[in-house]
């Protein structure tokens, strides 16, 4: 019954475009990441990383195999899964562009980048470009401080970026 | 194992390899072997060893030779020039000018490299290199010779307290865990470094792992447990794979595993790896997080020692913390007490950032002042500009202005200042910040990362950043400092965790010691720094030449003017996102 309930939050609060990825892929990639990283619930945030690394998103019907496999309600699967910032629920674009926020980076110029890079891409934090291709968000620390302000594009790092060179480096992705 | 007269850094971050770096090594390969040279010179890969800008990148040791740019038809000639004839090739030497922003530079006169010690000089994927430079012969003779109270009496002898903020004595910890009857016990090392500012775990975990891991396994020998965890965050890949490997190859040597070093005593070790929460490096929340549950903190006591992973008696420290323990023990305790205060031992790594001229990593003495962090080790603010304040601790720390630059840093001092340690960022804040600004931002983080367990940091850290962020748009009114102060006692005295016991510390020491910039806000409607938009206004002086390029730069259409005639911008369509100023090219922009 838990489980059950627990389903209808999960399709409320995902995105509806989630259907693009098939069961059978869902399926694969959940067994893919049980095999490697086990099925306790020791290695659940593991479990999900792996999905999340390999489909961009956890989407519903991978909570659904997960919770089968961990014997675990998918309200508690989803309650871990929207708790870590690297966990999307929502389907994500082809890129993840994060902007570090912290202070490190504010003080030595970060704001002009941030504004930069919305007026480049028309986005908000969190937000999804329309034809998929970008998500922008902001991120805590990076840990790169000497070099900011700090941009990655998926896992590429990028410092001592100016509002002129946010174009360029975006140009060097599909 | 191989010794070699000279080593070959090449830089493998991601923009160096766009530069041909792996095509770079393979040619430097094939010419050393070519020149018969291949056994005297050894070839490693190494993140980061300046800012890529000028890749690919290589630095020689001993020599200290930075060289940047060279093409794979450069080596036969850089190979015959340095490693035959011995000669610098000055052609792709790194000026001295732009090698100041790099993350760990060589050690200024005012610092003693302990934790550091090895970071950029050893290849932290061969342990051998940390054996070559005495590794694990710390834990050869604390298992040989050692009971583990006597580890424990040595590191309460020592001095050492958590490096991760808090500053608890680190041998006071183990006695507790190691009192615990209860079985199995854990060893884990917090490496979850979220502090905005602060790097210097991720250095060490890139650089040095092993001083981590054997740190952590003369821990477990002193509290008598078998089994440990590195909980390190997911932003630092690259320590996470040093971290495996090193983990791997001491395994191979049997440091790790069953029996080791054929003492009886048997500890292993693996990584977890966090997935974005700040709140995690929160010892109770990081032990949550690692049994998979939602990084959320609990009340303590019980404390991690009687009670913590899976309800097992566990010893948190962290990274920093665990890779002091292997010199202490080699070197040992009176020898590392010699250093810093009477209560502050040893020495400290802190991550310099902000307005200063040499920002990156530096290892001090504790007790050393601020003034000569700031003005002899950092070279001073950038610009020639006046220091505003030093802000020291992280999210949960302080910022400090001036007159606090002389003062000792210590646990006790800071305190008393109303700031922490913390894990050790140092971000140098220049005349023209806002204080007000920094106070808000902080509280922005607070609010991100608050993990909305308990009301007052859930609730009250909103309601401060609420009252920060209508004082900086201009619409403070009288009563907010007031609200704000209330709001810090309350918050600071009934949250359930470290973040939000800290969480006001940024807003109480501006408020302390940056009152007036809070009182120009609310009553005068004036930001002093000239930072925050809502009390600021763009105005064009009589320097303009009427180029119009900023008229043709602003993104709203508020500049209008003649072309030869004095511009005007218009205050009520400006978004004040100063683009205009940026592309003056007369200094004719002026804020008000």
């Amino acid at each position: 019954m838990t489980a059950m309930s627990a389903v209808g939050i999960v399709e409320v609060q995902t995105d509806q475009r989630s259907a693009t990825v098939s069961e059978s892929r869902v399926r694969e990639v959940v067994e893919a990441a049980v095999a490697k990283c086990g099925a306790t619930r020791e290695d659940l945030v593991p479990i999900l990383t792996e999905i999340n690394h390999a489909l961009g998103y956890i989407p519903p019907e991978a909570f659904k195999e997960v919770s089968h496999v961990l014997h675990t309600p998918i309200g508690q699967l989803f309650s871990v899964a929207s708790f870590y910032q690297m966990l999307s629920t929502k389907p994500r674009g082809r890129h993840l562009i994060q902007f570090c926020e912290s202070a490190p980076c504010h003080v030595v110029g970060g704001r002009e980048v941030w504004t930069a890079l919305q007026d480049t891409l028309k986005l908000e934090s969190g937000e999804t470009s329309a034809d998929g291709k970008w998500t922008l968000r902001t991120t805590s620390c990076l840990g790169v401080c000497a070099v900011g302000p700090v941009i990655t594009v998926d896992e590429d790092i990028y410092g001592n970026i100016t509002p002129q060179q946010v174009n360029g480096i975006l140009e060097r992705y599909e | 194992m191989k010794y070699y007269r000279t080593h070959i850094l090449i830089c493998v971050d991601p923009e160096c390899l766009g530069k041909g770096a792996h095509d770079i090594e393979d040619a430097l390969q094939d010419e050393l072997v070519a020149q018969g040279l291949i056994d005297e010179v050894q070839v490693l890969e190494t993140p980061r060893i300046g800012d890529c800008s000028h890749g690919p990148e290589m630095m020689v040791y001993p020599d200290g030779v930075h060289y940047v740019g060279m093409s794979v038809d450069d080596i036969p000639f850089l190979v015959e020039e340095h490693f035959l004839k011995g000669r610098v090739a000055k052609k792709f030497l790194l000026t001295k000018v732009e090698v100041k922003d790099e993350e760990l530079g060589a050690p200024t006169s005012k610092e003693v490299r302990v934790v550091l010690r090895n970071c950029g000089k050893i290849d932290p994927e061969n342990i051998e290199d940390y054996i070559a430079e005495d590794g694990y012969e710390a834990l050869a003779k604390v298992l040989a010779s050692y009971t583990p109270e006597k580890v424990i009496d040595e590191m309460l002898a020592s001095g050492l307290r958590g490096r991760g903020g808090a500053g608890f004595p680190a041998g006071r910890k183990w006695q507790f865990c190691r009192a615990s009857k209860a079985t199995p016990k854990f060893v884990i090392c917090n490496a979850d470094e979220g502090d905005p500012g602060a790097f210097m775990n991720r250095r060490v975990l890139e650089g040095d792992p092993h001083a981590v891991v054997e740190g952590m396994i003369i821990a477990a020998y002193a509290i008598g447990s078998s089994r440990g965890y590195i909980y390190c965050r997911a932003e630092y890949p690259l320590a996470v794979r040093t971290l495996n490997i090193a983990i791997q190859q001491a395994r191979a040597l049997g440091l790790l595993g069953e029996d080791i070093l054929g003492s009886g005593f048997s500890f292993d070790l693996e990584v977890r790896i966090g997935a974005g929460a700040f709140v995690c490096g929160e010892e109770t929340a990081l032990m949550a997080s690692i049994e998979g549950k939602r990084g959320e903190p609990r009340p303590r006591p019980p404390f991690p020692a009687v009670s913590g992973l899976w309800a097992k008696p566990s010893n948190v420290n962290n990274v920093e913390t665990y890779a002091n323990v292997p010199q202490i023990m080699l070197r040992g305790a009176q020898w590392y007490a010699s250093m810093g205060t009477e209560k502050s031992k040893g020495t400290k790594t802190f991550a310099l950032a902000g307005d200063v001229n040499h920002t990156g990593l530096i290892e001090v003495p504790l007790g050393i002042n601020m003034r000569e962090v700031v003005y002899d080790i950092a070279q001073g603010i950038k610009d020639g500009k006046k220091l505003k304040a030093v802000q020291i601790g992280g999210p949960m720390g302080g910022c400090l202005p001036e007159e606090y630059l002389d003062r000792p840093i210590d646990y006790e001092s800071l305190a008393a200042a109303g700031t922490i340690m913390g894990s050790g960022g140092l971000v140098v804040m220049d005349e023209d910040t806002c204080m007000v600004d920094i106070a808000r931002f902080f509280m922005e983080f607070i609010q991100d990362e608050s993990c909305g367990k308990c009301t007052p940091c859930r609730v009250g850290t909103r309601r401060m950043l609420e009252i920060l962020q209508r004082i900086c748009k201009g619409d403070g009114k009288d009563g907010d400092i007031e609200t704000l102060e209330m709001l810090c006692r309350q918050i600071k005295s009934t949250s359930l965790c470290g973040l939000g016991q800290g969480a006001p510390n940024p807003v109480e020491s501006t408020l302390k010691h940056f009152r007036k910039e809070y009182e120009a806000h609310i009553y005068e409607k004036r930001c002093p720094a000239k930072v925050c938009k809502g009390l600021i206004r763009f105005d064009i002086i009589d320097a303009c030449t009427g180029c119009t390029v900023c008229a043709r730069n602003c993104p709203v259409g508020a500049i209008t003017g003649e072309r030869r005639k004095l511009h005007v911008i218009d205050a009520n369509t400006c978004i004040r996102c100063g683009i205009c100023m940026q592309v003056c090219n007369f200094n004719a922009i002026v804020i008000n």
